[in-house]
């Protein structure tokens, strides 16, 4: 099925998709060699997003890269600010306050809302459901950037967290507008799903394309929502417990087929155990202090050593490497970029589909270029 | 049955459709120039320099020091320190800068100079409509252009603005009262210590007090 016939070669046809196709998220090219409309090989070709990320870090002091993180995936600026502040934390040994953890956790899973909410549209603009889709999910996304505004200052570009904690406390009312925008979620989820979840047009489009086995997530580090719709159990929240996420009670979502359509189950599911979080912790938020006193803005030099930080990102698992030589700036800096990775196995899951697939199968894998090439 | 999925999504479209005649959730688009969406308070967008009284010139927050320029991520700041010093927020001589150029072309809305500067100086605007024919030039903001009273600061930020006000209300009032111990039991020791006898601020203390906004 993925080699051509015998004899066939010469007719081959190779043709370059993007990097300015809209359907490729950003700027990202793959080159693919179709038999007829087959996939028979695919080379993805990253980099024209490329911002030395990881070379600027080790010139800037460590908070200096905190607005560099919000421009990593550029979708979920909060849980890149989290990822990077978990990793100085433990390089530093700085403890966050209680107020601080549970704002961690509101903000972060507001993202994973957010990025998911905007995900599901694009991948159903993939499919031809031309905007619909995509304006009902982007409605609900600028209620939280507006949550996000008035909390942080940007709507996406946020650099909201602080070693040690957050940089502001939350403006008057504003639990309150969370809770209302959190009591209103279900609503749209409910129509969301409606909409396009039992339709026998995108049922025939995704069930059984783009198969992720289990065995070929684990073997190529697949993380995050892609690697639980192939069933594999592995949720860092659960996992390492960071931050408050033990004292939270919310299910892990599993797909059994590992297909485009349990992906995007997946997401719907994610979505509503988010809520739960979301649920209890602006519940249960006290009140106190949202930053470490001993936390200052200048003159942050951590001891010599190294530490990897990481946590589930909306895209999968969000790491940061860092060593530090006791100067102001990194040694080291690396991301370990959940979208760079989760695409590693493209090719596995085109090879023998149509070349329209191709485009549904990049979106449900889920990349930020500005992650995948930083 | 086939075709039920379907029917149902339509259904769905059909009620955000007739939906959106009546109810505001359903129709949240803002028809930009003509009409506006509010201000969101914290909202964030390019820094300014806050000045104090009716002189932007004279009272200019900023002692130069340069700690902005040095933390700044992308490096957009350019600061030159003056030869001479004037009196500052609280009341001591200061250098002030020269020359304070932002190039907003390279500046990316952080606010790390707004956490940094100890002297509540550079904070940040909300003006978002800056367009300009003139890429290098017209992106590159001097200290004229960048210079905003502190009125203008309560307009836009009043919480924040509020708190500075009494964080530097406090810090003046700390400073007169050091003075009068300095000068009143030991004249001595006032003498020994400084030559640098403060001269009276200008128009620095503007008191604006309104401490129960503050949070």
């Amino acid at each position: 099925m993925t080699s051509p016939e015998p004899g066939h070669e010469e007719r081959l046809l190779e043709i370059s998709m993007g990097p300015q196709h809209p359907s490729t998220h950003g700027v990202f090219r793959m080159n693919v060699v179709l038999d007829g409309e087959r996939v028979v090989r695919l080379k993805p070709v990253f980099g024209y997003l490329h911002r030395n990320h990881e070379k600027i870090a080790e010139n800037e002091t460590y908070l200096g890269s905190m607005p560099y993180t919000d421009r990593l995936d550029y979708i979920c600026s909060l849980t890149n600010n989290w990822g990077y502040a978990l990793a100085v934390e433990k390089l530093a040994g700085i403890t966050v306050p209680e107020r601080a953890e549970y704002l961690r956790v509101i903000t972060a899973e507001l993202t994973r809302l957010l990025n998911h909410a905007a995900l599901l549209g694009f991948l159903l603009q993939d499919m031809g459901a031309s905007g619909t889709p995509l304006m009902y999910a982007f409605r609900e996304r600028e209620k939280i950037l507006d949550l996000f505004e008035s909390l942080t200052g940007a709507r996406m570009m946020c650099n909201y967290m602080r070693f040690g904690g957050c940089r502001v406390d939350t403006p008057a009312g504003w639990l309150d507008q969370a809770r209302k925008v959190v009591a209103d979620f279900p609503r749209f989820l409910d129509e969301f799903e409606k909409l396009l979840v039992t339709n026998e047009i995108l049922m025939e489009r995704t069930q059984g394309v783009g198969v992720l086995s289990r065995e070929l997530a684990i073997s190529s580090a697949i993380s995050g929502p892609m690697a639980r719709a192939s069933g594999l159990n592995y949720d860092i929240r659960k996992v390492d417990g960071y931050g408050i996420y033990p004292r939270f009670s919310f299910r892990v979502p599993l797909g059994s087929h590992g297909d485009i359509y349990d992906r995007y189950m997946i997401r719907f599911l994610e979505m509503r155990e988010s809520l739960k979080i979301l649920e209890q912790a602006l519940r249960e938020i006290p009140d106190g202090p949202i930053i470490d006193p001993k936390s200052k803005p200048r003159g942050f030099r951590p001891k010599p050593g190294e530490c990897y930080g990481r946590i589930e990102g909306p895209k999968g698992e969000l790491g940061f490497y860092l060593i530090s030589d006791g100067s102001p700036n990194p040694y080291r800096y690396r991301v370990r970029p959940p979208s760079l990775i989760n695409l590693t196995v493209l090719e596995d899951l085109c090879l023998g589909h149509n070349v329209a697939d191709v485009v549904v199968i990049l979106g449900s894998v889920d990349i930020v270029l500005g992650e995948v090439d930083r | 049955m086939i075709g039920d999925g379907i029917l149902k999504g339509l259904a769905e479209t059909a009620r955000n459709f007739f939906g959106s005649y009546v109810s505001k959730e359903r129709l949240t688009t803002v028809q930009y120039p003509e009409e506006k969406l509010p201000q969101i308070e914290s909202s964030r967008n390019f820094p300014f320099l806050v000045y104090d009284g009716a002189e932007w010139d004279a009272g200019m927050r900023c002692v130069a020091c340069q700690i902005c320029e040095k933390e700044c991520p992308p490096k957009c700041i350019f600061i030159e320190k003056s030869k001479d010093k004037k009196p500052d927020a609280v009341g001591k001589p200061q250098f002030y800068p020269a020359r304070f150029d932002i190039d907003i072309s390279v500046c990316m809305s952080c606010q790390i100079c707004v956490e940094v500067c100890p002297f509540d100086a550079i904070k940040m605007d909300v003006q978002f409509d800056l367009p300009t024919d003139d890429r290098f030039g017209g992106l590159m903001l001097d200290r004229h252009k960048l210079a905003k009273s502190n009125e203008y600061y309560h307009e836009i930020h009043p919480t924040e603005a509020s708190a500075v006000d009494a964080a530097l209300d406090a810090e003046r009032a700390k400073a007169a009262a050091a003075k009068a111990a300095a000068a009143a039991p030991k004249p001595a020791a006032s003498a020994a210590t400084g030559t640098a006898a403060p001269p009276q601020p200008p128009a620095a203390s503007t008191p604006k007090a309104s401490e129960g906004e503050a949070k």
